[in-house]
């Protein structure tokens, strides 16, 4: 039997290279410029290992163990993805296909010309420069090898801008499918997303994996959030049981901006996500919630930053977790309050319940608070079903399985309702439904 | 109906319950009265089902059927409802969701369909109005942030709704107002028939004059003490439980 164990990243870094080779002139663009740095950053950082404080927890060597394609072609149809389907609602679909966009298989219905919806390959065709512009300016100084390595291979994903006083009526549905019905596939998706000043708008990312070889997605979001804009961003994932992903959504929010986050993960293999919000505005609010239901081995890190610059902001926080079987969790708040930051307020709160004495959860507020007139707050809880809550239910004949599933479709509730696109909050109930009657 | 034999019952090692013993027939109310901590509600949460009770001697047969080895859920079914001293708040489940499950489960146990939402909402609207129960209450999480007396006219309402054969209503008075006292004593006499039978803990008479019990007992250290008719309850209003106590003692 052969044990090869492959070296995934000179793998990563000889193949940039030979792409490289074959560029032409595009290769002095400022676009390349940029993901060659990204490829420098990477080869600097490496994939880290359990003694890097941010990945103490969480062990990736499993996930760079084998190779993936990252130019797996698909022929997949709607057909196939019906089940993926969330229910129809007037909605911007648009289909990313092992990380590339899938023009038969998206609408888009928002009308173009002001707003730009749009793939992040066709937007580049179109307007190298804006694109170039705007692509890993918030990223920039990530810290961070998965990062780095997304932009030293992005290649598709989705190019929104919104310019001033715009309110996107239709949410804008980004849908991320991993084909690996026939090998190991891997997709690093990169999302621009720009919105002006006093527009609104809602988006959703949702992730689904088909097929049960391995996929591996490594997805990076940046939003820029400008002068009282209001943003609704939510992070799906319903993956399958061989599903790798990491994820960074990098958010800038200037004066009195809105923005609000949902990530919920579902399932999937390990999922590290990482959400970092800098509020570099006054009179701003940011709220970020999350939801994660792992089972089996199942792995799940959500990393969250509220980074807090300029005074009277505030960020608000509420992260729920249900763990079954031999599962691990993992969160990691940070909140900073940078010396000019005063009067802000920042709430934290992590509540977790874990069913099964073989899972566990590791929670870990970090607050670095660097202003003295500052309000913060944190708290989590880790603990079993409330067993007076059950009783309760039971004296009234609810058996126990739906008296269970009834406590914890309702400890998610005030996480699935802050979910504001119906189809996706709708469709979110229904998987919850189904995953809490199934054990 | 009810037949409870020597039952003891202890939690942590510790016996609570030494040897009760009452029967209970159809059409009947019995009062439990007794000073604190004497057993009162750990009786009827080991009637119900409440696994941390350790039952550690004695039976309980109800409606011929022995029930120490049945889940909550299971003597719900067949007929058994506690009215909580404590009711639990239960944040995001709304009541009328709470009732509409516990109802379509009792009749899946029982073999029945399931009650579509409009036979039900109209069922719920009825019993809501037996006891002047808000509409609002309905559709807020269970008891969550209502009020003493909302969650103790609710354990009624839900009485009222799930039809019990036999009801334990544990100090379903205390922290009622006397308007709140009286609409929950019409909502239980209005379910009084041949058929039911209700058991009422309480320590003061003023609910024994709405709800007139056929006997009174005395629980006291774990024991039913003393039985008597209903005049007993005004005994033990005027003179407290010393005698009681002294008498036992004096006998044990
Ligand atoms: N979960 C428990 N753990 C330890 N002791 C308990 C528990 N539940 C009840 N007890 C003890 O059992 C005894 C009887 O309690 P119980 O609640 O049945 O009394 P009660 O008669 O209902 O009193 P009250 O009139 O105050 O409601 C008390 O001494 C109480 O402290
Ligand atoms: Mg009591």
């Amino acid at each position: 039997m052969s044990t090869e164990t492959i070296d995934l990243k000179t793998r990563l870094i000889t193949d940039f290279h030979a792409r490289e080779a074959v560029m032409n002139g595009e290769a002095s663009s400022e676009f390349h410029q940029k993901k060659r740095a990204g490829l420098a950053r990477f080869e600097q950082l490496g994939f880290p290992t359990i003694k890097h404080e941010e990945w103490k927890y969480s062990n990736v060597r499993d996930l760079i163990s084998v190779s993936y394609d990252f130019n797996a072609e698909s022929s997949i149809g709607l057909a196939e993805l019906e089940d993926l389907k969330v229910p129809t609602q007037e909605a911007n679909i648009l289909y990313f296909v092992n990380g590339r966009y899938n023009e038969k298989l998206s609408t888009i219905i928002s009308p173009t010309g002001q707003i730009t919806i749009s793939s992040l390959a066709d937007a580049y065709k179109n307007d190298p420069a804006k694109v170039a512009s705007y692509f890993n300016e918030l990223t920039k100084d990530a810290d961070d090898a998965f990062t780095a390595l997304n932009t030293a291979f992005t290649q598709d994903g989705v190019f929104i801008h919104i310019p001033d006083n715009q309110s996107v009526e239709h949410p804008i549905i980004l849908r991320f499918v991993s084909d690996a019905r026939e090998k190991n596939v891997g997709s690093q998706p990169r999302n621009i997303i720009s919105v002006g000043k006093n527009s609104h708008v809602k988006l959703a990312e949702a992730f689904r994996t088909l097929g049960d070889q391995r996929s591996f997605t490594n997805a990076v979001t940046e939003i820029q959030v400008a002068e009282e804009a209001n943003v609704q961003y939510y992070k799906v994932q319903n993956e399958s049981e061989n599903a790798y992903h990491i994820g960074t959504t990098q958010v800038r929010m200037l004066d009195r901006s809105h923005f609000y986050a949902g990530t919920v993960t579902l399932n999937g293999k390990f999922t590290r996500n990482n959400l970092n919000i800098v509020l570099d505005g006054e009179h701003c609010d940011a709220h970020m919630y999350g939801l994660y239901f792992p089972d089996g081995s199942q792995h799940v890190d959500n990393h969250t930053v509220a980074d807090h610059q300029k005074p009277n902001s505030e960020s608000n926080e509420l992260y729920k977790g249900i763990l079954r079987d031999k599962s691990k969790g993992v969160f990691n708040g940070k909140i900073f309050v940078r010396p000019d930051a005063q009067k802000t307020n920042a709430f934290q709160s992590c509540k977790n319940i874990v069913l099964s004495p073989d899972a566990t959860m590791n929670t870990k507020p970090q607050l670095e608070i660097f202003a003295d007139d500052v309000k913060c707050s944190h708290g989590t809880t880790t603990g079993q079903i409330d067993e007076e809550a059950l009783f309760y239910m039971r004296s009234r004949g609810i058996s126990q399985p739906e008296a269970m599933s009834l406590l914890m479709f309702a400890f998610c509730a005030d996480v699935v309702s802050q979910i504001k696109i119906d189809s996706v909050r709708e469709y979110l109930e229904n998987v919850i439904t189904q995953k809490l009657a199934s054990k | 109906m009810l037949s409870i034999n020597d039952l003891r019952a202890s939690i942590e090692g510790k016996e609570i319950l030494k040897g009760i013993n009452l029967e209970v027939k159809p059409g009947e109310v019995h009062a439990i009265m007794g000073p604190n901590g004497s057993g009162k509600s750990t009786l009827a949460s080991v009637l119900a089902g409440r696994e941390e009770y350790e039952v550690t001697g004695g039976n309980v047969v109800f409606e011929g059927k022995e029930i120490l080895e049945l889940a909550p859920e299971e003597r719900a079914a067949e007929g058994i409802f506690l009215a909580f001293q404590y009711p639990v708040e239960i944040p995001g489940v709304t009541t009328i969701n709470f009732l509409k499950t516990a109802v379509n489960e009792i009749r899946k146990y029982k073999g029945e369909a399931p009650l579509d939402a409009a036979q039900f909402l109209k069922m719920v609207r009825e019993k809501a109005k037996l006891v002047s129960m808000n509409d609002s209450l309905l559709k807020r999480a269970l008891n969550e942030g209502f009020s003493g007396g909302e969650k103790k006219r609710n354990e009624i309402f839900q009485m009222a709704v799930l039809e019990p054969k036999l009801a334990i209503l544990d100090e379903t008075d205390s922290g009622l107002d006397i308007d709140a006292l009286r609409i929950v004593a019409e909502g239980v006499n209005s379910l009084r028939s041949p058929e039911r039978a209700t058991i009422v803990v309480t320590h003061y008479q003023r609910l024994l004059d709405y709800i007139v019990p056929d006997y009174v007992h005395v629980l006291y250290k774990g024991r039913i003490v003393k039985s008597g008719p209903k005049e007993l309850a005004l005994e033990l209003e005027e003179k407290g439980y010393d005698w009681i106590k002294a008498e036992v003692e004096a006998v044990g």
